[in-house]
């Protein structure tokens, strides 16, 4: 995974609460095999609306999302990640984020910041007020700055770690591996295993 | 102090805590389906890791999979190649998997109960939000990502902030007509979807312990449509006789010593619960729903609501937009929805239990001429002993169409789906826009209302019949 420190890009207001994965990236959408070319699915259902956001010249090359509260609800499908990275998203900021939504973001290097929903909507009129103006966003000091604009934004000190210094989370847990194979030891032998297999009889 | 149900299963897996890290837990059981999984696998082998523990895993074709010519290749291309993938992955790393055909091939949620793999005190995870259904069991388990899956099979653990507890306390008796599905539906209608939100819910009291094992399983199946972390109840009688004698279940000593670890699953009574709800089950009635998220529910004797008698104005603008979406208007008395789908079946309401009540309302009954009804059980398993029941000649004979196994119509991805502005009365977990199909609408209800739904036309419950 890439090292992540500062990103600096234009924003997107998306104006709505409660966007769940499902949302974000239809069911139909999922069948790929690949972690890549899922940004046609990205808000599938309301990209034919040319009043939707995502089809507003003014916002087109938007790197930084600002959804409404609970975005990412739903479904656990990281797709709803990559749709948003394949489709050039770097960071979202919001309010209020599903656990899972979350969890994935820090998996696959979306940074996921979280504001207080007033600040949300300061962002929203700053955007919509100065559409080409930059954002930064500053993981190192959990700043989001711009002309005119700054606001501190929190995410969990472990993701943040791993993001700044651009490490792979199954490579930091086998170093720990003796530590799996000693606790391996200690499980009771009553624990179910699916192999071999059985049948009802 | 004593400590909750969900910190003593979570204390016996932490393999490595330290302060300002995640604890790394290890994983019990790990299910794997075709949808989130070959991204991991694809991860593994760039790696050059193997599956750690083959023997704590299993997979199963469910969501991308057809119900109807099963014995024939998958029709849509795609969806063949994701199947085949899941396929390939499973020989190559050594997992084991259910196919499609297979008698224990079935939604994941409902083969790991069967199979007796679901059990008191374990840690269970699957690349699938309603993993939290085998919580039901005494057991820590929730939904990951694939990025996440892949770390488990190539380290049987995952790193795992501690979540809060909370108490779900239901107590009193439940009205005949009501079920599992409206605890859940109006506990999620009362506290919001947000609510459960940093927490592992403990659902316990009266009304919990006197529920079957599938009835606690649909209530903690919903545990993430209020955005919890994972849902739970303490293990008992009902549990351990649910789970001897399955395939994988402990045998002779082995049991014994099972069951007396699984008897000290239990919040001690001095345990403190970072957050409690009560629900009086007493008080309910069969609940449906009219907008696009499980907290937009109400009574089915009661009326779409109307939007401007809502506080907040989020929850408004929601509203507005959801009634929209779903072609309502304020006032429209419930009842006289009409739809056009019945879905019976998903890991919510898809088990034998489930089929067999609805089952019970449909015989010597026809399924209105306006409707066309799905029954999909939720496993190949499920399927059979419907069958050996006669279940499926009752179906069938009201007009119903009885499938094969798999998530079907639950979520719009395989050839199951609502056609646009399509209504459906669903026995599934989700009425997200378009989740049963592009444009399609969705009302959330029980099997007893899915199936007098089916009947009359209109929601409806049995007592109206
Ligand atoms: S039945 Fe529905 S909710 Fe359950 S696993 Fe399948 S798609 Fe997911």
């Amino acid at each position: 995974m890439d090292k992540f420190s500062t990103h600096t890009g234009t924003a997107l207001p998306l104006r709505r609460s409660n966007v769940d994965t499902d949302q974000i990236i239809p069911a139909v959408y999922l069948k790929r095999v690949t972690k890549t070319g899922f940004e046609d699915g990205l808000f599938a259902a309301w990209r034919n609306d040319p009043s939707f956001v995502l089809n507003q010249p003014q916002y087109a090359g938007a790197s930084i999302l600002v959804p409404g509260p609970d975005f990412g609800t739903g479904s656990s499908r990281e797709h709803a990640v990559w749709a948003l990275q394949n489709y050039g998203f770097k960071v979202v900021i919001g309010s209020r984020f599903a656990d899972i939504f979350r969890g994935n973001s820090g998996k696959a290097g979306l940074v996921v910041g979280v504001v207080d929903q007033k600040i949300i909507e300061e962002l929203w009129d700053f955007i919509e007020e100065h559409p080409s103006a930059p954002l930064t966003v500053d993981l190192v000091e959990r700043q989001i700055t711009a002309e005119g604009f700054q606001a501190d934004f929190e995410i969990d000190y472990y993701t943040r770690w791993r993001l700044l210094e651009g490490l792979d989370d199954i490579g930091l847990t086998l170093r720990s591996a003796d530590l799996i194979d000693q606790f391996e030891q200690t499980r009771p032998a009553f624990k179910p295993k699916t192999l071999p297999a059985r049948v009802a009889s | 102090m004593g400590r909750t149900l969900s910190e003593k299963v979570w204390d016996d897996h932490v393999v490595r805590a330290a302060e300002g890290e995640p604890d790394l837990l290890y994983i019990d059981l790990h299910l794997v389906h075709e949808v989130t999984s070959p991204q991991a696998f694809d991860g593994l082998r760039q790696a050059g890791r193997p599956v750690r523990r083959p023997d704590l895993t299993l997979a199963t074709e469910d969501h991308n999979t057809p119900t109807l010519n099963i014995d024939q290749p998958i029709a849509d291309p795609v969806s063949r190649t994701q199947v085949q993938t899941l396929r390939n992955n499973a020989a190559e790393f050594g997992v084991r998997i259910h196919s499609l055909g297979d008698l224990d091939q079935g939604i994941v949620h409902i083969i790991g109960p069967q199979l007796g793999l679901t059990q008191p005190g374990l840690t269970v995870v699957c690349g699938d939000s309603h993993t939290a259904t085998h919580g039901a069991f005494g057991a820590i388990a929730f939904g990951i990502g694939t990025s996440e899956v892949e770390h488990v099979l190539a380290t049987q653990t995952l790193p795992q902030a501690r979540p809060k507890t909370m108490a779900v306390n239901v107590h009193g008796e439940l009205p005949v007509g009501v079920t599992a599905k409206d605890i859940v539906l109006a506990l999620i209608a009362k506290v919001g979807t947000g609510g459960g939100q940093g927490y592992i819910v403990e659902y316990r009291g009266s009304t919990i312990e006197a529920l079957s094992m599938e009835g606690r399983m649909t209530i903690c199946n919903m545990s993430i449509e209020w955005g919890a972390k994972a849902g739970m109840m303490a293990p008992d009688e009902t549990t351990f006789a649910y789970v001897k004698g399955r395939p994988h279940a402990p045998e002779g000593a082995e049991w014994d010593a099972a069951v007396e670890y699984w008897k000290t699953l239990r919040s001690d009574d001095d345990a403190v619960f970072d957050a409690e709800i009560d629900l009086d089950a007493s008080q309910l009635s069969p609940f449906v729903t009219w907008g696009t998220n499980p907290g937009q529910g109400v009574p089915l004797a009661a009326s779409v609501p109307d939007p401007e008698t809502f506080a907040d104005e989020a929850d408004r603008t929601a509203a507005k937009k959801a009634l929209e979406y779903m072609a309502l208007t304020p006032g429209q008395k419930m009842r006289d929805i009409n739809v056009d789908t019945v879905f019976l079946g998903s890991c919510t309401n898809g088990r034998i239990e489930d089929l067999r009540a609805a089952a019970e309302v449909i015989q010597g009954r026809q399924v209105a001429d306006t409707v066309r009804m799905l029954v999909v059980p939720g496993s190949a398993r499920v399927r059979l002993q419907a069958e050996s029941e006669g279940l499926d000649i009752i179906f069938k004979e009201a007009g119903a169409e009885w499938r094969a196994a798999g998530c079907s119509m639950c979520l719009g991805m395989n050839p199951d789906q609502l056609a646009p502005g399509e209504r459906a009365a669903s026995t599934s977990n989700r009425n997200f826009e378009g989740r049963q199909g592009k444009g399609g609408r969705t009302h959330l209800v029980s099997p007893l209302v899915a199936a007098a739904t089916a009947v009359t036309g209109h929601l409806s419950a049995p007592a109206d019949l």
